[in-house]
């Protein structure tokens, strides 16, 4: 097999993914391919099951069936954990609380050992750079604010320059500002280093504003793939519902 | 619960195999050594006084008034060096260090922080378990020793000091030494070796399997505590059991 290409995103392929928790199945038959260098948005209601699939792409969770294949090799040979540097932007950052902004964004480095404490310092100054948030290098986690703990976490995944990053719903709790900062450093990211992106999201406008190709899953199953503008033609009632529910106030209530 | 077991017995075995990668953990081990000794010197320091001077207080009169005065010093020192400074002290740093540690491993487990270092391939064995495994089992039977000496200390003090025993602090020593050798200290701290080793598995174990929020962190916070107490009483009986021939 070819060796990949340690500076581009790699391709991902879900093949028939099911996922029981006791008797409540939460993934029934999971398909679906992301190609090199794309962000796939992966979209869907609350307990669709989109948090349990992104943790099945980085191993955090074993399928009951099916398999996920990194550039056609399955994720479960130990070998390709070490062979593809893959990254996971948590929905609440997980930082790690005893450890400073900087200590966190560097812990891969020291943990692994991969670079001389100068030049993690170095490598962790530039990616705090990247994401804005020089200033916080000494600070602790529960110094930050929800979305500087999310953009630390994506330094936190530059570190490893990765192929594959996969971000947990970069803007739950978020403001519209911020969400609009998180949704530009995803799509920045992927002209810099051309870095294959995965989003779980149900936010409708960074679903659409960064993604290449989305996926619509419910309860477990996947509804449809496609370009964002095939997505919002496709004719499901319950896909229309999901792209287009919004407050209805009677016209006649009056603001006190 | 045979379950826990077996899965603490595994976290052990996990733990010994990741030895060889100690040193590279030595500063997590310097620290948690730190947070112990830190943490509980000064309460060894009076449960061990409080613990001597009682037990000389409990079998000074007593032996005394039946002409063994000599024998107070040898009473309170054995005692102290192969049961109660052990067992005391492996229950007050179950209650003080493992409950801290269930809760540190289990909140990072509720709050994805153990799922973050698997991303990243950090084993969590080799960042969590074994600095905490490590300090423990090196600072509590250093912890025993302390409260060994601190103990006979104050049992001499009320030995002198109370009228009803009225044993000089000389005399105290010269029972002392009469009865009790360097084995039965060693037995003591071989016995908080075994209790150190108890109490940061079933901490470490407890936290890395919490689940479901702050009240599930409470759960394991407290599972932690009285399965380590459990374990500590039961190997206890074990141990001197095994130790009593020599």
């Amino acid at each position: 097999m070819s060796q990949p290409d340690n500076n581009s995103g790699v391709s991902l392929q879900v093949r028939g993914l099911h996922k029981s928790f006791g008797q409540q199945e939460v993934l029934r038959g999971i398909d679906l391919d992301v190609r090199p260098g794309e962000i796939f948005v992966i979209m869907g209601p609350s307990g669709s099951g989109k948090s349990v699939l992104l943790k099945h792409l980085i191993g955090l969770e074993a399928p009951d069936a099916g398999e996920i294949l990194i550039n056609g090799e399955s994720i479960e040979s130990p070998e390709v954990a070490a062979k593809y540097r893959m990254a996971l932007v948590f929905q609440s950052g997980a930082l790690l609380n005893s450890l400073t902004v900087g200590e966190n964004v560097g812990l891969y480095l020291t943990e692994h050992r991969l670079k001389s404490p100068e030049e993690i310092d170095r490598i962790v100054a530039e990616k705090l750079e990247t994401v804005g948030l020089t200033d916080a290098v000494d600070k602790m986690p529960a110094e930050l604010s929800g979305g500087m703990k999310k953009r630390a976490s994506i330094a936190r995944a530059l570190v490893i320059d990765p192929q594959l990053i996969l971000y947990d719903e970069p803007t739950s709790e978020l403001d519209p500002l911020s969400a609009v900062v998180i949704g530009e450093e995803i799509l920045e990211l992927k002209k810099q280093i051309h870095v294959t992106s995965v989003v779980v999201t149900h936010d409708r406008d960074l679903a659409f504003g960064v993604a290449d190709r989305i996926a619509i899953i419910n309860e477990g199953r996947i509804l449809t793939i496609g370009s964002p503008d095939e997505v919002k033609r496709f004719n499901d009632p319950l896909i229309q519902k999901f792209l287009h529910a919004d407050f209805k106030r009677d016209p006649e209530s009056k603001p006190l | 619960m045979f379950q826990n077991i077996g899965e603490i017995v595994l976290l052990f075995w996990r733990t010994l195999c990741a030895l060889p990668f100690a040193w590279r953990q030595r500063q997590k081990v310097l620290d948690q050594f730190f947070e112990i000794g830190n943490a509980s010197l000064l309460m060894v320091c009076v449960l061990s006084f409080f613990i001597g001077a009682v037990i000389a207080l409990q079998t000074g009169p007593v032996l005394v008034e039946r002409g063994l005065a000599s024998a107070v010093g040898g009473i309170v020192g054995i005692s102290i060096a192969k049961e109660l400074a052990p067992v005391m002290m492996a229950i007050l740093i179950a209650g003080r260090i493992g409950s801290a540690m269930a809760a540190e491993i289990g909140s990072m487990r509720v709050y994805q922080e153990i799922d973050a270092l698997r991303t990243m391939n950090i084993n969590t064995i080799h960042y969590l378990v074994l600095p905490r495994m490590l300090a423990m089992a090196v600072a509590l039977p250093l912890l025993v020793v302390f409260s060994i000496l601190v103990g006979w200390f104050g049992g001499a003090v009320v030995a002198a000091s109370n009228s009803h025993i009225g044993v000089p602090f000389q005399a105290f020593f010269d029972g002392l030494r009469d009865i009790v050798d360097l084995q039965d200290v060693a037995n003591g701290v071989f016995k908080s070796f075994c209790f150190a080793i108890i109490i940061g598995a079933v901490s470490c174990h407890q936290g890395l399997v919490t689940i479901g929020g702050p009240r599930g962190i409470g759960r394991s916070v407290t599972k932690a505590v009285v399965n380590s107490i459990v374990l500590i009483v039961i190997f206890d009986y074990i141990l001197t059991r095994f130790l009593l021939k020599s």
